[in-house]
């Protein structure tokens, strides 16, 4: 390192743009109150290296107290500005103390004097520390400011005494500005300002222990406003000296700072010999030599675009990285007639951005919604080529690996899946998507035919675990030895270890999140590596299995009979019920538009591996940039499917008589007609609560009072498929995925908007109620809707009771699978409670009699009930 | 001898011993609307079940007996049942003209145990807890406007300074700021405590405690671990630290990184792991003593408690784990400016 960088990294800038009184850019936004513009000056001054920021708002056409609060709270909001401390600018004390009271770092005043007397000047102090903030000192005291170097040490010093010895300051955070002001103005007097300044700070630092110097940079060459060649070099010559003599901090732009070195040597000892004050002509050479420089090379490039004049390679990196399709083409193009043939391009210069997108991602330094913009711009370019490689006919190019996805058998629900084919594809694996509700057989024979060297199998509802169980088996049967990798919402590790990888001799792999996928798919690839992660999973599972036998569990079972003793009731003498404004069957159908203002957003982030909760996520430190992109995205496809209407939602619901015998339900569609939903207890031990069961919540039969019950099924994915796939065909995965993710968040929101209605109108046992979106989540109403398949019903074929009371599937198109999975994927159903004590439960754990009991009453086999209820039997 | 100064005798010697929840041991005892009412509040107008702090005005006793039960584990401080007991907080329940009362009534119900329990050998004492309040600063309540507050710094100081006396005239003594999840709000507390320090020309020792609310590392406002310390140093308090959120197993490593910067003494409180589906704690005390205790070996600490889930058996087996350990020694740090944003900035 040389003597200059380490002095230079000692060495803080501040940033200066953000002043009213410094830009004239930066007052006008204020003015114009267009803090967005203004917060961006701010963030551009942070990525260009500024340390600390500036600010200041002291303009006599503003409330200036209120433009600092303002502007501090915005910044408090934008990690990538607030990140750096503060310094709070004013010349009025009421100003930095309400810039105090706004930032929640430890700031910098700049600044408070002894320009008023010595008592102000302590009280500011004391309040300061108090505020806990450092402080700049300015070199002014009662009769002026300092100009000499003997009067700037003086009051240095004096200043120093009082804050150290007298307010019990840290001296640690005291910053003297010792006043830089303009040379070569053509006044003699002038001529010694800049050594002045240096030789001043030489002797603060000497003999203020502790203490720091700073000042306002761009007063030295104050005399050359217009040329700002001549200005940078000035201020480079004289930093050089001043950082050398002390001098630890300094307000600049930072985007702006010549290199010493790199000034042309006859501006530079120009410029030397007016900062040092060297010779009496120093000033008029100086004046003579400026016109030369005057608009030197400084033209202002537009700095978004600068990208573009890198070579075709870069280019196509960055618009990969950045995720920018405006210009693939033209630099795919660029690139294709540079290259000897097409498919070179692709292994080229596209892999190679797609690599340094998959390092980002890897490092953390990227989030999934970019990865897959990336992988949307990757597309185009390969759509380009495809004709040009076809056209020579020399075959495929070299693929990392080939995997063959699927939704299993039953399961429709494929966003999952999706975003990690696309990770996936951006690693440079071939992936062979098959889609939904894939039987066993198809998945094995085309992994077969087309020679994969992995299988990956997705699912999100519990009945899918069961079939990944039976594709793990077949593969052995059939003496497969692909890799079987296993992910989606219900599968977890200890399933993985318990229930699958036994199974089959092969490496089974549980992949947690798309983040995981690539690492392990690399791996398994490599003969070297294979090997090492079977043996390291091996022992893993083996260790899940252990401690999944030893858990015990944290509540003692009991017997069906006894957890029916302590059924949850209530003196159903004394409960309101109340009667349904209509009962029956109903359609309704609602506009996206309505259904907006219900989107419970956290998922939506979720679902793009965004974690952090709505609305907080927006701001975060670490993906609030990214949560904010992906949100404006989906803001815009909201108003486009809107608009257009190619996604729909349908709902259908009924409210209907019912009591409760024991664990069932006895509906009554119609007089004289009975239906029967039955349901799980809960059945361990509750020393302080109940053992719930859904039937505690419905009047008995015995009580001889008639209650009543609500089923509905909605779904907000009426288009998703035709739309998603339309985008997906097109290369745009983002869009495709970004569909799916809108359609599930629009059925949950109808379900929440049709829940309300429910209880506000159709049933109306709650007409009053008031309760704003964030209420809603929260699930602040009274009465429960929960979903067969769910943690209080989790059996999946009482479904099938909802689809028969209410004609889903004729009325409005809805469908269950073999599995009981709903299609369209962007789906909810489930049952209306109105109780005023009903809340949700998980039923857990379950014994054998009560399987025994449950089966009899569904007139199932002991098999087949050990197939359905298998997740709460076996836990 | 000051408080500070026994205090920091103590502390050089020996791990000192923080008590454990408070909520948790409420919540063990069922308590009714009617019980939170007791019979000075029987006719308010809105439901109270769920105001803790209220019930040392209501249950004075079973307050008492969680204090004992914590003193009789070994506790060296125990912490006033305060948590929520400023006029911001309070409002919920429309009670913020009671605040002050429920910090007097809190500091002398803790400080009459103190005493019981109190000997030569083991002196015993009292935190008057400032919590963070519901609201907090530097974070706006509206999606549509970043620059929103629902709540002033000179609000906040208000707030904090009444507490702050009123903890003071109850007889607690330390100050203890926990569970910070917004600086800003910190920073008004701070700047309260020291007001009223002058206005009663007293100082008792302050104990800081932050809360890094993920994995993430950061508080809820964004700070790290280092930059709020940066931020808060100026209190020159007794012992800096962390608590709640977190396990000890997450926690550990911003408790490492604490220890490696601060001034002062190190506090730790962790949760008993973290809330499992039901939203209970399930991190049994040995297990957790098991972490206290790597932590006092490896020099990390000089004050151990425990939080959410925590209970008097998690205390005894922290006292029991710690007993003989080496504290932390305060380490040499250099004297450099320290500011802070979001992160950290020595200079």
């Amino acid at each position: 390192m040389s003597e200059q960088t380490i002095l230079a990294s000692r060495f803080i800038n501040i940033g200066e743009r953000t002043n009213v009184t410094g830009s004239a850019m930066f007052k006008r936004l204020i003015l114009e109150e267009d803090y967005e513009t203004a917060l961006e000056v701010a963030k551009q001054q942070v990525e260009n290296g500024a340390q600390i920021i500036d600010i200041n708002m002291d303009e006599a056409m503003l409330d200036s107290e209120a433009a600092m609060v303002r502007f501090l709270n915005l910044i408090a909001a934008e990690p990538d500005i607030s990140k750096v401390p503060i310094m709070i600018d004013s010349s009025k004390w009421t100003v930095i103390e309400a810039g105090l009271k706004c930032v929640q770092g430890k700031a910098v005043v700049n600044s408070i004097s002894l320009k008023e007397g010595e008592a102000p000047f302590i009280e500011q102090a004391k309040k300061i520390k108090r505020y806990g903030a450092a402080t700049v000192v300015m070199a002014f005291d009662e009769t002026g400011q300092a100009d000499t170097i003997e009067r700037k040490y003086d009051i240095c010093a004096r200043s120093y005494k009082i804050l150290v010895e007298e307010v019990g300051f840290p001296p640690e955070d005291i910053i003297f500005d010792p006043n830089i002001f303009a040379v070569a103005t053509g006044i003699e007097e002038h001529n010694n300002y800049a050594v002045d300044f240096i030789e001043a700070t030489r002797k603060i630092r000497q003999n203020l222990p502790h203490c720091h110097v700073s000042g306002g940079l761009s007063n030295i060459s104050f005399s050359f406003r217009g040329n700002n060649p001549v200005r940078e070099a000035m201020h480079s010559v004289f930093l050089y000296h001043a950082i050398r003599a002390g001098m630890d901090m300094a307000i600049v732009n930072a985007g702006q700072l010549e290199v010493y070195d790199e000034i042309p040597k006859e501006l530079r000892d120009a410029v030397e010999d007016v900062i040092l004050n060297r010779h009496d002509e120093a000033t008029d050479n100086l004046l003579e030599l400026a016109p030369k420089y005057q608009g030197d090379g400084k033209a202002a490039k537009a700095e978004d675009l600068s990208w573009r004049e890198l070579p075709v390679n870069k280019r196509l990196e960055h618009g990969l990285v950045k995720g920018i399709t405006d210009y693939i083409i033209e630099d795919t193009e660029a690139a294709r007639l540079a290259a000897e043939k097409p498919l070179h391009v692709i292994e080229g210069p596209l892999m190679d951005g797609m690599n340094v997108v998959g390092d980002l991602f890897g490092e953390g330094k990227m989030f999934l919604p970019q990865v897959v913009k990336s992988a949307r711009v990757m597309k185009k370019a390969v759509g380009h080529l495809q004709p040009f490689i076809e056209a020579e006919k020399d075959g495929k190019s070299q693929s990392n690996g080939k995997i063959v996805m699927a939704t299993v058998k039953g399961d429709v629900h494929d966003i999952g899946k999706n975003i990690v084919g696309v990770v996936l594809q951006c690693n440079n694996f071939e992936v062979i998507d098959l889609g939904v509700m894939v039987p066993c057989a198809k998945i094995l024979q085309v992994a077969k035919d087309e020679g994969a060297d992995m299988i990956g199998l997705s699912g999100l509802i519990t009945p899918s675990l069961d079939e990944m169980v039976y594709v793990a088996k077949e593969m052995q049967r059939l003496g497969m030895d692909l890799p079987l990798l296993i992910g989606g919402a219900t599968t977890s590790k200890a399933h993985t270890a318990v229930k699958i990888e036994q199974n089959y001799d092969h490496p089974v792999v549980y992949v947690p999140n798309a983040s995981r996928a690539v690492g392990v798919c690399q791996q398994l690839i490599s003969d070297e590596l294979r090997p090492q992660l079977a043996a390291k999973l091996d022992k893993e599972y083996a260790t899940v299995r252990e401690q999944h036998a030893r858990k015990q569990p944290r509540s003692k079972p009991i017997s069906l009979e006894a957890a029916r003793a302590n059924k949850f009731s209530c003196d159903w003498s004394a409960v309101d019920i109340v009667t349904p404004a209509q009962l029956g069957v109903q359609e309704v159908s609602v506009d996206l538009a309505t259904l907006v203002d219900y989107i419970d957003w956290t998922p939506f982030f979720m679902t793009w591996s965004l974690a952090g909760k709505y609305p907080r996520i927006l701001t975060d430190e670490v993906v609030g940039r990214e949560a904010t992109e992906l949100f404006n995205d989906a803001q815009h496809m909201l108003q486009t499917l809107i608009a257009d209407k190619t996604l729909q939602a349908k709902g259908v619901f009924g409210l209907f008589a019912a009591n409760s015998v024991l664990d069932d339900i006895e509906i009554y569609p119609t007089v004289g007609q009975t239906v029967i939903a039955h349901n799980l207890r809960q059945q361990t031990h509750k020393p302080k609560g109940f053992n719930y069961c859904l039937s505690d919540y419905i009047a008995p039969k015995s009580s001889g009072r008639t209650d009543y019950i609500g089923a509905f099924a909605v779904t907000g994915g009426i288009g998703e498929d035709e739309l998603a796939e339309r985008f997906i065909a097109q290369g745009d995965d983002y869009n495709g995925i970004m569909v799916k993710a809108l359609a599930d968040r629009f059925a949950e929101a109808f379900a929440e908007y049709l829940h309300q209605q429910v209880r506000k109108v159709h049933w109306a046992y709650a007409p009053n109620e008031t309760l704003g979106n964030d209420d809603l989540i929260r699930e602040k109403y009274q009465g429960i809707r929960p979903a067969p398949g769910y943690a209080a019903c989790p059996e999946h074929t009482e479904k099938q009771l909802i689809w028969d009371l209410l004609q889903v599937e004729e009325r409005i198109g809805m469908k269950l699978t073999e599995s009981f999975a709903m299609w369209p994927g962007a789906s909810v159903s489930g049952w209306y409670f109105a109780h005023p004590e009903a809340r949700y439960f998980a039923v857990a754990q379950i014994q054998t009699d009560q399987r025994d009991d449950y089966a009899l009453r569904k007139k199932w086999s002991t098999e087949t009930a050990d197939m359905w209820l298998g997740p709460n039997l076996n836990g | 001898m000051t408080t500070l100064s026994k205090l920091s005798t103590l502390a050089k010697e020996r791990i000192l011993i923080l008590d454990g929840a408070m909520g948790t041991m409420i919540q063990e005892r069922q308590f009714s609307e009617e019980d939170y009412r007791g019979e000075q509040f029987a006719n308010w107008h809105c439901d109270v079940k769920g105001n803790n702090d209220l019930l040392v005005l209501t249950q004075p006793e079973a307050i008492k007996a969680i204090h004992a039960a914590y003193f009789a584990a070994g506790a060296d401080i125990i912490e006033t049942n305060t948590f929520n007991a400023t006029t911001i907080a309070m409002a919920d329940y429309d009670m913020q003209d009671i605040a002050k009362d429920i910090n007097i009534a809190a500091a002398r119900i803790a400080k009459e145990v103190a005493l019981e329990y109190s000997t030569p050998e083991k002196p015993r004492f009292v935190a008057g807890v400032l919590g963070p309040t519901n609201r907090t600063a530097s974070i706006s309540p509206d999606v549509n406007d970043p620059g929103a507050r629902n709540v002033t710094f000179d609000e906040l100081v208000a707030a904090y300074e009444e507490a702050t006396e009123a903890l003071i005239f109850g007889g607690v003594d330390i100050i203890m700021l926990e569970t910070i999840f917004d600086t800003l709000n910190a920073k008004a507390a701070a700047y309260a405590v020291e007001s009223v320090f002058e206005k009663l020309d007293k100082r008792l020792p302050v104990m800081v405690s932050g809360t890094i609310t993920d994995a993430s590392g950061r508080t809820l406002s964004g700070q790290t671990t280092a930059a709020f310390y940066h931020s808060l140093r100026h209190l020159q308090p007794f012992s800096f630290g962390l608590n709640c959120a977190l396990g000890p197993d997450l926690l550990r490593q911003y408790v490492d990184e604490l220890s490696s910067i601060s001034e002062s003494f190190v506090s730790a409180h962790p949760n008993a792991g973290l809330p499992n589906e039901f939203g209970e704690y399930d991190l049994e005390a040995d297990e957790m003593a098991e972490h206290i205790k790597e932590w006092a070996n490896s020099g990390l600490v000089n004050v151990v408690g425990g939080c959410c889930g925590s209970t008097p058996e998690h205390i005894a087996a922290f006292a029991k784990v710690t007993a003989g350990i080496k504290p932390r020694q305060l380490p040499d740090i250099d004297v450099k400016m320290r500011l802070s944003g979001l992160e950290p900035f020595v200079h």
